[in-house]
């Protein structure tokens, strides 16, 4: 039981280790398609160390609960962590305590205490800002629901790493149109929840054009560089119920020794780098929505995750 | 010849999932703005159902059905698409938006409530059937009704047109799981006569643009202001 509690500890801490890492790498890959250079890939962790050596300046005006929202983005994402199948296939200690809709909820808590504060300060941007990430969240749930829904529907479980042995065993259930429709809705999920190209333009500084990044607009300090990094870690625990759950459930340790789960941490990396690929692709080709059209582009993820359940009816 | 029952059912479910993929390019029929879009994703759904084809062709072990999806890919996805490219002239293709009754989201929730509808439809007919009918005939039906709703929800005239093949390729998906067996003959009748329908239509699409300026046909029932 303590060395289950151990691989919880050492699941932790390889989100909050290598977070930064993967958006270091996301971002060089995007630059370097588009030739240029782009910074190095253990940038992101020199702006960490940086942003927790300088001061903090909150306005006035502003409430606890701007000062409470950097812990709870900061916080959110290592609890769903707990409950999610990120080294191992089989449950930790944890993993019981919440299931996907849980984890889902945590994650939304997140960004309602984001967009509140936001709000707080009295900066005409962060409350556009806020309200338009209110707007793709909102459109969003559905998406998130019957996604879990569908899942759950078809292996009987709601707890991940139970859902997860059901995509495994007989090669055929890869295939199922369910599954096919369900990685296709997510990925659209993931794309609209982390504020990717085709909703978000991730890298830009233009306030009048911010959905997700408005909601870093008014930290500095130790507030900015948990914001940030609890960003990071969000990114990465998404990508991780993505790919461990959904797509490629493969890799993770299956026995209890500590070197097995020691050697999943190379393999889950480089899946996940797998993913950043087709990410970097998406983005590199698309364009950004206008903001009307993300209605629409939710809607299909909406349409696809019901026609997931339809297929998988019978 | 005796089919392994793993084989069996890899082939069921690869089966199923060119259904699912069908019915999502039913989804794409409503959803797009463009015209041109609106032809690719019709080329992708024939190629979709000639891939049901071939699959149940296997399952059914029946070389019917194989010619059937050679008959589609080479009707419904390159000759047709070519048909109405040729004759329709190109600025009719530039146009950005398709004009439509309601917008995309709103569009897509009354597909999508047509697609739930079709299974309920189907739901008392299933049991008897063998498998591979319990997704073609819920997704042909969908097929059917989405192609309908296309063809009442657009005022272009093309996507009207990719509507009433779209309704085609809907019964097609149904009917290769229902009747396996089904001859030549009938397959090759039905065949040419979506070419004929394509014909007619690209050149009657053509006659209304010369004729009034615009193949927008739903502001066509209307008098002119002046």
């Amino acid at each position: 039981m303590t060395q289950r509690l151990l691989f919880n500890v050492i699941q932790v801490l390889v989100v909050m280790g290598f977070a930064p890492l993967m958006k270091g790498v996301l971002i060089r890959m995007k630059e370097r398609v588009q030739s240029r250079q782009g910074p190095s890939i253990l940038q992101p962790y020199r702006d960490l160390s940086k942003l927790f050596h300088k001061d903090e300046v909150v306005s006035d005006r502003s409430s606890w609960i701007f000062r409470i929202t950097p812990y709870m983005v900061f916080a959110t994402p290592i609890f769903v962590t707990l409950l999610i199948p990120v080294l191992t296939n089989y449950p930790l200690f944890f993993a019981f305590m919440g299931d996907m809709l849980g984890g889902g909820f945590i994650l939304a808590l997140a960004g309602f205490f984001a967009a509140l504060a936001a709000v707080d300060t009295g900066n005409p941007f962060g409350a556009m800002g806020a309200s338009r990430t209110r707007m793709v969240g909102f459109l969003a749930e559905p998406v998130f629901m019957m996604v879990f829904f569908t899942v759950s529907y078809d292996a009987h479980s709601t707890i991940p790493y139970i859902v997860q042995k059901y995509w495994v065993s007989p090669a055929s259930h890869f295939f199922t149109p369910s599954h096919v429709l369900v990685i296709l809705s997510f990925l659209m999920l993931i794309i609209a929840e982390t504020g990717s190209i085709p909703v978000d333009n991730p890298s830009g500084h233009f306030e009048l054009a911010m959905i997700d990044e408005s909601k870093t607009l008014e930290y500095s300090g130790r507030g900015a560089a948990l914001m940030k990094w609890g960003g990071q870690m969000k990114f990465f625990v998404l990508m991780c119920i993505f790919l461990n759950v959904l797509v490629s459930p493969w890799g993770l340790a299956s026995s209890q020794d500590i070197f097995a789960v020691l050697l999943a941490i190379p393999l889950v990396l480089f899946k996940i780098f797998l993913f950043l690929l087709v990410l970097v692709l998406i983005e590199s080709s698309l364009s950004k929505l206008r903001l009307f059209r993300i209605t629409e582009f939710l809607t299909a993820a909406f349409i696809t995750s019901v026609a997931a359940i339809l297929a998988g009816l019978f | 010849m005796i089919i392994p029952d793993s084989l069996h059912a890899t082939v069921t479910q690869l089966n199923a999932l060119t259904g699912g993929l069908f019915l999502l390019t039913c989804f794409g029929l409503v959803a797009t703005r463009q015209i041109l879009a609106c032809l690719k994703i019709f080329i992708g759904q024939s190629v979709f159902l000639a891939g049901s084809a071939f699959f149940l062709a296997f399952l059914y072990s029946s070389w019917h059905l194989f010619a059937v999806g050679v008959i589609t890919l080479a009707g419904k996805a390159v000759i047709l698409p070519w048909l109405l490219k040729k004759l329709i002239r190109h600025d009719v293709y530039a146009r950005r938006e398709v004009s439509q009754v309601f917008n995309i989201p709103t569009s897509l929730l009354i597909a999508l409530g047509l697609a739930v509808f079709s299974f309920f439809v189907v739901r008392p007919l299933l049991p008897p059937l063998p498998s591979p009918v319990w997704i073609n005939l819920p997704m042909g039906l969908a097929g059917l009704f989405i192609g309908a709703f296309v063809i009442s929800a657009r005022r272009e005239a093309i996507p009207q047109v990719i509507g009433i093949l779209a309704m085609e390729n809907g019964a097609l998906f149904a009917g290769v799981a229902i009747a396996p067996t089904l001859s030549l003959i009938s397959e090759l009748a039905a065949a040419f006569d979506t070419l004929i329908v394509a014909l007619v239509f690209g050149l009657l699409i053509n006659r209304l643009h010369q004729h009034a300026g615009t193949t927008t046909v739903g502001n066509l029932t209307a008098l002119k202001e002046d």
